[in-house]
């Protein structure tokens, strides 16, 4: 599997997604927000942190960079795109997927690992894991509340795209449980054809044992496994 | 012949939406005494200076501005005005 790591000013865990790529076997290349061309990768992911300082928007500015034509090419296409963090935000104010990710009703950076209910294992990204298994993983944002007009969030719903949702222990997605005000939990999204998702939580910082949780894992396996040429 | 206008952006909050900046100031302002306010809700300005023909070119050029960049239709509308040259520029 090969896979572009996007990089724009201001990413900083563009090194965590590297890892958890070659983690699972994938090959993963560094791709400057300057550059051009995403052919010849299997899939690309956008990393987290804080594009051009988060300024305007979290990641208004970032989707205006050369390689976003290329990426939003390419999610047209049906590859595979991934987009954690600031890379949601950056999917989102890209239009590949719907809504905005707003300040976090808190008002506070909000840093410490939640429980994910994983809602859809008929993704690309999500096959590795059990449909309503809880998950532990990290999240560290400010802007991470999911917002978007009131059809967007039915159709969202009544389409099954919500893939993880903030749960406590009991699997339940409770007010306590989210950890930044979004519509009904929302943690992450797939657009229509299933081929891009975006999450807030940071999967990349739950493959080893050593980080605290190792369930992030099974979205890069998943995504290894569909994207690797078969074995002869 | 152009000249330089100048323009404030206000980009606002679509009503409706969770504005959590707004919440936290308004219920610190009803806890300095003003019982009175009911709503907060907070946006922001872009104060620029632009070289155009005349205004309207002016303005027409922030709008287009705000809907490829300045402003997220999702969440915020917008409203371009000219403004004095001396309002909101840097000393």
């Amino acid at each position: 599997m090969k896979v572009a790591v996007v990089t724009f000013p201001g990413s900083n865990c563009d090194y965590d997604l590297y890892k958890a790529v070659q983690q699972v076997g994938g090959d993963p290349t560094f791709v400057w927000h300057r550059e051009r061309g995403l052919e010849g990768y299997d899939a690309v992911m956008l990393p987290g942190g804080f594009s051009y300082g988060d300024y305007l928007r979290g990641g208004a500015i970032a989707r205006l960079s050369p390689v976003m034509e290329d990426v939003v090419a390419y999610a047209r296409s049906g590859r595979p795109v991934l987009g954690v963090c600031n890379g949601f935000q950056i999917l989102c104010e890209a239009g590949l997927l719907p809504g905005a990710l707003v300040r976090n009703d808190s008002l506070k950076f909000r840093s410490f690992p939640v429980r994910l209910r994983v809602e859809r294992t008929d993704t690309l990204f999500t096959e590795g894991y059990e449909e309503g298994q809880i998950l532990r993983i990290p999240i560290a944002h400010g802007e991470g509340n999911y917002e978007a007009d009131e059809a967007t969030l039915r159709r969202l719903e009544d389409e099954g795209r919500i893939v993880f949702r903030y749960v406590d222990a009991s699997g339940e997605a409770t007010d306590e449980a989210n950890p930044n005000g979004s519509w009904h939990n929302i943690a992450g999204i797939v657009n229509e054809d299933g081929n891009v998702l975006g999450m807030m939580p940071h999967p990349e910082r739950a493959v080893e044992e050593l980080l605290g949780s190792t369930d992030g894992l099974a979205l890069f396996q998943a995504m290894a496994r569909a994207l690797s040429p078969a074995t002869p | 012949m152009s000249s330089t206008i100048h323009l404030e952006v206000r980009i606002k909050p679509r009503p409706g939406l969770l504005n959590p900046e707004g919440k936290a100031i308004h219920q610190a302002l009803r806890s300095l005494g003003w019982e009175e306010v009911a709503d907060v809700r907070v946006g922001k300005a872009i104060y620029m200076e632009l070289e155009a023909a005349d205004a309207n070119e002016a303005v027409e050029a922030a709008e287009a501005m705000c809907r490829k960049m300045l402003a997220n239709p999702v969440t915020e509308d917008f409203e371009v005005a000219v403004v004095e040259a001396t309002e909101g520029a840097t000393p």
